[in-house]
């Protein structure tokens, strides 16, 4: 069944009228079959909204947040609802404020580097339009063939070529956001330096859809690389794989990704392409670099001659496009292929400092041995940023209790090795109950004072990051 | 006669129906959400309704209806699904419980959806001359033909391929002998090709002629049942799945062969649901194109003498080759005719829109989608489309006529045995 507010607060006849007005009929709908599709996101989770609405303009969502506003009801804004946080949940009813019909790439700027898009372009189509003028959106997540811009800026996107790029944050120039009282404002601009009042672009990217509603995006492009070049690198230990990336970072080489595969990641996956990995193998690392062609084969030479001395077994330079696709294949099939170690899935996106990925894994490896339940796992080593996946059978008896030391125990350790909880996925609702971990009590205060003073009737997002308690 | 299962029912899936994790993959290959960008429209929204729909959550009201129907069962979806999760199927089942529940087939809900449609309705007021529904009663009863065109539905802008005056299993025998040790292939007609196209069929012959194949067309063969799953009517699978399996069991070929994609498909789903005999029979179903590759057709088209003049070709990848990985063989046939300048088109893996009966009732949504492919055919600037399913053929040259573009569609085969014909 659905979780939930039960549906005291339906929403009135005249209320739901005045919505209509201002989206228009076939913008809108309240018929159960439709908003059961706009209960979950990918953290599997079902909360019916009490309506969804899709509009096409600022101003129209200007127009239904004023009236939330006034009549006090939530708001949940929604791209293509992949999150892994919640965020698109809309776990106290309201209005599914449904992104998907704004979705124009507006400008592509090709003497000042930017685009101009609406928050519902999908990343991928974006990057290839970009890319069919010679220019590059480097933010790559895993979702990006259906994620939404908008969702990506108010989570704060990150991806592989993270390490080399950085993440969403640092390819945003400016927005348009319509604010909970439905005004729309404008942050930063078209140029590169902006220092005019306080930076709300960097308030607003990652603020997960709690202060306002964005509808419009400036992005920063740069050129496309000329080419690019995929290794894969086996080793005989995690260990030795997890030293490796310290030492190519401390090389002074910072490669486009630089991911890594432990041996049970790299078990569910032996059997997904035509490349054939060792039977010692314990671990791997996928690095790929980028620029001009003459450099790249220096720059594979001397990671090669990096890594050697940490246990490689096997090294690999792919020779054309298919081979890097396979063995990025072999990367991109881990995370669906979990489900043959258990059947539940805790999926945690921990970051630490690059330095300690080794103290990480160590971490890592006792608390799967000391609570006795299997963790996987890979990701983006060359920022730190960890994809642990706790695998279990939820139906053996006592194993949620397991589940929740190890998370628990986890995020201590992260936390301790001064890292984060969360690289890019975001607080949303899932981790909510670990934010007063990271953050002291002065900090989740000042975060709480923005947001009222923003959303002073908390109608936007609401019981999002800071949980239900703490919100109203 | 062996015991064959019926169709599985919607609570069968509840194992696959969990397994959709709400990830967000089908968003990027669904037809219909790429067009309207609404949830309930891609197989994640699907899912979800299934599992509504098996746990009682929900009433059957007419839009529940209409966003079940609104799926091409083009799989799409599902052969990129990372957790293999069968939405077509699920899909299909669901159709088949509101027909349980409802004692109404999804076929009837689609028709009083479009009566109340005005602009449809004033098409399909005046039946047209495209279709006529007395040649149309010669075909049977039960062919799946009557459910993609139910008569007066068809609007009038739209191109439907004429009924043959000749079908093609009323002139062909029930065996041609081929080469002694030559393998035995039953060909599998399918309702387009036996009604509508015969050529095609024709065509499938001379191919598996040239290669010296001992071929059965059992005359007692029938619809593969695709209309029928797709507008959720079990017992009219479950009796053509019967009359298939009976048809085609006796024959002990090594190979059933299909010229129809979709009948590729729904002859070996449905098969392949009613238990091992079906299974057994399913696992002999193979596409012809596959078939006379791995046969070695390469050798004898290689041998063929070379040409002055050829016709530049693009391919176009019905979704039920291209979920099995059938994609390089139709293409290699077509590289290996010497008459044929091969161009690749964009997306050329982009269903075309048909979908079963989906384009009867969402003729709307179909004529966007095929809007797009035809976009794509004119960019590639080749005279012909050459695909390997006849239901995809009506489909695209429907799309070509919309776009008012030169362009003519054909079957692979076609071109093969004009081929053949001309070095003769
Ligand atoms: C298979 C898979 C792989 C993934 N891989 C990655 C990865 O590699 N890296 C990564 O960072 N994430 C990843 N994610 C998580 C997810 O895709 C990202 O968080 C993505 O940015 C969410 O975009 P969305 O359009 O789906 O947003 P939604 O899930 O719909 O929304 C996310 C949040 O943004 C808010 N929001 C959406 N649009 C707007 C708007 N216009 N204005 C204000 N608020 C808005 C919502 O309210 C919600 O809080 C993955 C998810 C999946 C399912
Ligand atoms: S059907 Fe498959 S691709 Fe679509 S959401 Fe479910 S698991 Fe993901
Ligand atoms: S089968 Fe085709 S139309 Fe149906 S949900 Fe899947 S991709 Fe969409």
């Amino acid at each position: 069944m659905f979780t939930g507010k039960e549906k005291e607060a339906m929403l009135e006849k005249s209320i739901l009228q005045k919505l209509e007005k201002i989206v228009g009929r076939d913008n809108m709908t309240t018929e159960k079959s439709d908003l059961i599709c706009y209960s979950f996101d990918a953290t599997q989770q079902r909360f019916l909204p009490d309506v969804a609405l899709y509009p096409r303009s600022a101003e129209e969502v200007g127009e239904i947040l004023k009236l939330a506003n006034r009549e006090r009801i939530p708001v949940v804004p929604r791209g293509a609802g992949s999150g892994f946080s919640g965020g698109s949940l809309p776990t106290m009813g309201g209005i599914a404020l449904v992104l998907r019909r704004m979705d124009k790439i507006l400008e592509i700027d090709e003497e000042n580097l930017l685009a101009v898009v609406e928050p519902g372009v999908v990343t991928e189509v974006f990057q290839q339009a970009v890319e069919a003028k010679g220019l590059f959106y480097p933010p790559d997540p895993a979702s990006l063939k259906f994620s939404t811009l908008g969702g990506n800026v108010a989570e704060c996107a990150g991806g592989p070529r993270c390490v080399k790029y950085g993440v969403t944050r640092d390819y945003i120039l400016g927005l348009e956001v319509v604010t909970p009282q439905g005004e729309i404002i404008h942050t930063g601009g078209r140029t590169m330096k902006g220092v005019v009042g306080y930076d709300l672009t960097r308030l607003m990217v990652g603020s997960e859809g709690t202060l306002g509603v964005v509808t419009r995006i400036i992005i920063k492009l740069l050129p496309l690389p000329e080419a690019k070049k995929t290794m894969l690198i086996v080793f005989d230990s995690i260990r030795g794989a997890s030293r490796a990336v310290s030492r190519i970072i401390l090389g002074r080489i910072i490669p486009t990704t630089l991911e890594f595969m432990d041996s049970t990641s790299i078990d569910v996956v032996r059997n997904a392409t035509n490349l054939s990995i060792p039977e010692q193998a314990k671990a791997i690392l996928i690095v790929e670099v980028d620029g001009e062609e003459e450099l790249l084969e220096k720059q594979a030479k001397r990671i090669l001659e990096i890594v050697a001395p940490f246990g490689v077994l096997e090294t690999r330079v792919a020779k054309d496009k298919a081979e890097s696709e396979d063995i990025w294949k072999l990367r991109r099939s881990i995370s669906p292929s979990l489900r043959q170690v258990n059947p539940n899935k805790f999926n945690e996106d921990i970051c630490v400092p690059r330095s300690k990925i080794p103290d990480m894994i160590l971490e890592l490896e006792r608390i799967s041995r000391e609570i006795g339940v299997p963790i996987i796992n890979f990701g983006h080593a060359g920022d730190g940023n960890i994809h642990v996946n706790v695998m279990v059978d939820l139906t053996t008896e006592g194993m949620q209790e397991k589940v929740d030391r190890a998370l628990e125990e986890i995020f201590r350790a992260t936390l301790s090795l001064g890292g984060t909880i969360s690289g890019e996925h975001g607080i949303g609702t899932t981790k909510a109950p670990f934010l007063a971990m990271e953050l002291n009590d002065p900090t989740i205060k000042y975060m709480r004072i923005i947001k009222q003073a923003l959303d002073p009737n908390n109608i936007l997002n609401p019981g999002k990051i800071f949980g239900f308690s703490g919100n109203e | 006669m062996a015991e064959l299962k019926k169709q599985p029912e919607l609570k069968d899936y509840a194992e696959q129906i969990r397994q959709c994790v709400k990830c967000g993959t089908c968003h990027a290959y669904c037809p219909i959400f790429d067009q309207e960008r609404k949830e309930p429209l891609v197989a994640r929204g699907k899912v979800a309704l299934a599992q509504a729909l098996l746990n009682k959550e929900t009433e059957i009201d007419a839009r529940f209806m209409d966003n079940i129907s609104k799926c091409l069962l083009c799989g799409s979806c599902s052969d990129k699904c990372p957790n293999l999760v069968p939405v077509e199927e699920i899909v299909a089942a669901s159709r088949r419980e509101i027909a349980r529940r409802k004692g109404l087939s999804l076929f009837g809900i689609g028709l009083s959806t479009t009566l109340k449609h005005p602009l449809l309705m004033k098409f399909m007021a005046r039946m047209g001359n495209l279709f006529s529904w007395l040649v149309f009663r010669k075909v049977p009863e039960k062919s799946g033909l009557r459910l993609r065109f139910p008569a007066p539905y068809i609007r009038r802008d739209r191109t439907i391929p004429k009924v043959a005056s000749r079908f093609l299993r009323d002139s062909h025998p029930e065996y041609i002998p081929g080469e002694p040790g030559k393998p035995t292939v039953a060909l599998f007609t399918g309702c387009m090709a036996n009604f509508m196209y015969p050529h095609i069929g024709e065509a499938a012959i001379d191919a598996l002629k040239l290669l010296g194949m001992n071929i059965r067309i059992p005359k007692d063969q029938g619809c593969c049942g695709v209309p029928a799953l797709s507008s959720g009517d079990g017992a009219a699978v479950d009796e053509l799945t019967r009359r298939n399996f009976s048809a085609f069991n006796r024959l002990e070929a090594d190979y059933i062969v299909t010229v129809c994609a979709s009948c590729n498909f729904g002859l070996r789903t449905n098969l392949g649901k009613t238990g091992a005999d079906g299974e057994g029979l399913a696992a002999k179903v193979i596409d012809i194109h596959r078939f006379l590759v791995e046969q070695g057709i390469g050798e004898k088209l290689a041998a063929l003498p070379a040409r002055e003049k050829k016709i530049r070709v693009t391919y176009h990848d019905p979704c039920h080759l291209r979920n099995q990985g059938i994609t390089g063989e139709p293409r290699a046939i077509l590289k290996a005719l010497p008459g044929v300048d091969f161009v690749e088109m964009r997306n050329a893996d982009q269903c075309c829109g048909l979908g079963g009966t989906f384009s009867v009732y969402h003729y709307d949504l179909t004529i966007k989608i095929g809007a797009k492919k035809a976009a794509a055919i004119r960019d590639a600037r080749a005279e012909l489309v050459a695909t390997a399913c006849p239901g995809c053929m009506m489909q695209l040259l429907d799309s070509i006529n919309h776009a008012g573009l030169p362009n003519r569609v054909c079957h692979v085969l076609e071109l093969v045995a004009a081929e053949l014909k001309s070095s003769r």
